[in-house]
């Protein structure tokens, strides 16, 4: 007779042991240090930090390393890890204006005060395989160092359309406590410092998603990268007993402007408005697709008609975390033998009535 | 190409990197489209060492008819020196060895993006368009199966409504590139993200014209000497941009001009997008005196 395996115990310690030997797999061959993957997955272990917000290469590496590489169960076990940190302190906005430039575009104008930096990037690579990666100890080519260091202060783009008066003004509100979505639940209607935190903790896929829909008429705003920007920033608190700022990291970001063009409205004129992008690490996908998304949700503020899903805040909004989107989807891995039982059941009867009335319509035809 | 992480110039890759059967159902495409001036036909487009969306249905054209004795021009933005236009001349180069050209004239093909050279085109030459959305009625109707019958009735009323819109609201069409354009008195076609400064230049013009949508899989044409008319209204005409002052470098008034931002203060500059046309004025006419324009 069969019986039913109870609890499961021993089946639970046997998996973590089971993917402890996958995660290794063949021990012959040398195991990944940390520092292998936060040098040489740089961008892995970036996407990992922003996402699972907390800037830390080497916990991400690790996140990273426990998970097999893959990059969503990698932020999940950071933002848990997350949970344990006590909060020291808020610290003040960074201002990328005085950022440490690696890397610096404008699709929007051809030239400009500190100039076009290409930095590190994909764009311009013919994406064919390098066989030559997959020998070993192959010297690998290294870029000259530049004659001229960049400019302490590179200007943003956007402030130069801003002084002219062409896009849309963005100022600090004064509001003093900025919306804590990690310590808040979600409110609607969400205020932009709501949408922006949820955005830069969003999932890469479903934003790059979402952002294309708006480029391709679910919400069409033509979008111009006013400038994408990739580089250091100095990262201030205030100490209370001090009263005065210190400078306490050193973080990688990337910021996006968008530039949307705005035929204006009865309330206001015709002008360019933003989206706007920022990210932990080298994140650029990311930041577009934040940017562009940021600026579809403000649909309604800016009084255009609000008909698609990327700029219905709410639909966002509730669907951006992978954390929380990863959980209730394989929560339907968990058994549900008692719910299903239920349902079954009733399908059961339904059908037999289905049946008898069926019958029952048929013998009432034959016998007109 | 010692200089690259990556050479692929002795890896075995077919000449223009796609294989024959691909380029003869490209070729074959191409054919229709050109039967069917401004008619979309979808087409197998394939993954190209790219991205989507940076020029993969031009890659992919200019691939399909270049031959080894083609001399091949690229610009992006109307300029040769571009990073966009840069990395495609190169992978030419690399996959198919030919010859390339910064002139216009010398051109037998032109790859562009978002710009049609300020020189006329001669019969023989072939101008492709790297198009990212080659449905002009998505803007309107998102859903493919709307705007594929709309174009099948010639139901073109949206679009004019949209223009109209423009005039009751703005007093003028607000729309400044990528400027509906009729075919052939048949179809409506999405001419690429260029300026409308340029839509007159499709028009009758000796070349041919391809738009190549990777990413959306579609090719379109219009075949040389071949009607283009842009949408408007008797008493709102279809006009182009026009700028006060000229090019700073060759001081051309006929051309389009990019800005240039040339300080912290926002000082600009106005120079030729076009940078073939620009060098060519420049070269001819070295004793002339610069003339500054445009600025502000």
């Amino acid at each position: 007779m069969y019986v039913a395996v109870k609890g499961g115990e021993q089946a639970i310690l046997n998996t973590h042991k089971l993917i402890s030997e996958t995660r290794r797999g063949d021990p012959a061959i040398a195991e990944l240090t940390l520092t292998q993957i936060s040098e040489q997955f740089g961008l892995a272990v970036d996407r990992v930090m922003a996402e699972g917000s907390v800037y830390d290469r080497q916990l991400a590496a690790l996140a990273l390393k426990q998970a097999q590489g893959d990059a969503m169960e990698a932020i999940f076990l950071l933002r848990a890890y997350r949970t344990t940190l006590p909060r020291i302190a808020m610290s003040e906005p960074i201002d990328t204006s005085r950022m440490t430039i690696r890397r610096r575009i404008s699709a929007t104008f051809k030239d400009l005060p500190g100039g076009q930096v290409l930095g590190p990037t994909y764009d311009y690579t013919h994406r064919l395989l390098d066989f030559a990666l997959a020998a070993d100890g192959i010297e690998r080519v290294q870029a000259a160092p530049a004659a001229e260091p960049l400019d302490q202060l590179v200007p943003r783009v956007v402030d130069f359309l801003g002084n002219e008066g062409v896009i849309q003004d963005e100022r600090d509100d004064g509001q003093d406590e900025v919306f804590d979505l990690t310590r808040q639940p979600m409110s609607f209607p969400a205020g932009r410092d709501q949408r922006l935190q949820n955005l830069a903790r969003a999932d890469e896929g479903f934003l790059l998603g979402l952002a294309y829909s708006t480029t391709r008429g679910y919400g069409y705003n033509h979008p111009f990268v006013g400038e994408l920007r990739l580089g250091e920033v100095t990262v201030e608190i205030v100490p209370e007993e001090l009263g005065f700022p210190i400078a306490v990291a050193d973080v990688t970001v990337t910021e996006c402007q968008m530039i949307n063009s705005f035929r204006g409205s009865a309330e206001q004129p015709p002008q360019f408005t933003r989206g706007y992008g920022l990210t932990f690490g080298h994140n650029e996908r990311k930041a577009m697709s934040m940017s562009l998304v940021d600026r579809a949700m403000r649909s309604r503020e800016l009084g255009e008609d609000v008909r698609h899903p990327a700029q219905d805040e709410e639909f966002v909004l509730s669907h951006t975390d992978n954390v929380e989107a990863n959980g209730l989807v394989t929560h339907y891995k968990l058994p549900h033998y008692v719910d299903f039982q239920a349902e079954l059941q009733l399908v059961r009867q339904l059908q037999t009535e289905y049946e008898a009335a069926r019958a029952a319509a048929q013998s009432k035809e034959a016998a007109e | 190409m010692s200089d690259m992480t990556t050479n692929y110039g002795d890896d075995g890759y077919n000449f223009a990197y796609l294989d024959e059967q691909t380029k003869r159902m490209i070729r074959r495409t191409l054919l229709k489209a050109l039967s069917i001036p401004g008619y979309q036909v979808p087409f197998g487009g394939r993954e190209m060492p790219l991205a989507s969306g940076w020029g993969t249905g031009g890659i992919q054209i200019t691939a399909s008819v270049l031959g080894p004795d083609d001399r091949l021009k690229v610009i992006d933005q109307g300029a040769d020196d571009t990073t966009n236009a840069v990395s495609i001349r190169r992978f030419f180069q690399t996959v198919a060895d030919i010859a390339v050209t910064e002139s216009t004239e010398e051109a037998t093909i032109i790859q562009t993006r978002h710009r049609v050279p300020e020189a006329p085109l001669t019969e023989g030459q072939i101008l492709v368009y790297q198009v990212p959305e080659p449905e002009p009625l998505r803007k309107l109707i998102p859903r493919e199966s709307e705007t594929r019958k709309m174009h099948a009735y010639a139901e073109y009323g949206a679009m004019q409504v949209t223009l109209y819109e423009d005039i009751a609201r703005f007093g003028r069409i607000a729309k400044t590139y990528d400027y509906p354009a009729m075919i052939n008195g048949r179809f409506l076609i999405s001419p690429s993200p260029i300026p409308k400064f340029d839509n007159p230049k499709m028009a009758n013009n000796p070349g041919i014209q391809f738009w190549g949508a990777g990413r959306e899989k579609r090719i379109y044409a219009v075949p040389p000497y071949t009607s283009v008319h842009n949408l408007d209204f008797d008493d709102h005409p279809f006009e182009v941009q026009t700028w006060q002052g000229c090019c700073s470098l060759c001081g051309s008034t006929v051309s389009y001009l990019d800005e240039v931002i040339t300080d912290d203060k926002g000082s600009r500059m106005f120079v030729c997008s076009d940078t073939d046309f620009c060098n060519t004025r420049q070269a001819e006419a070295p004793a002339q005196t610069k003339v500054a324009g445009g600025q502000s």
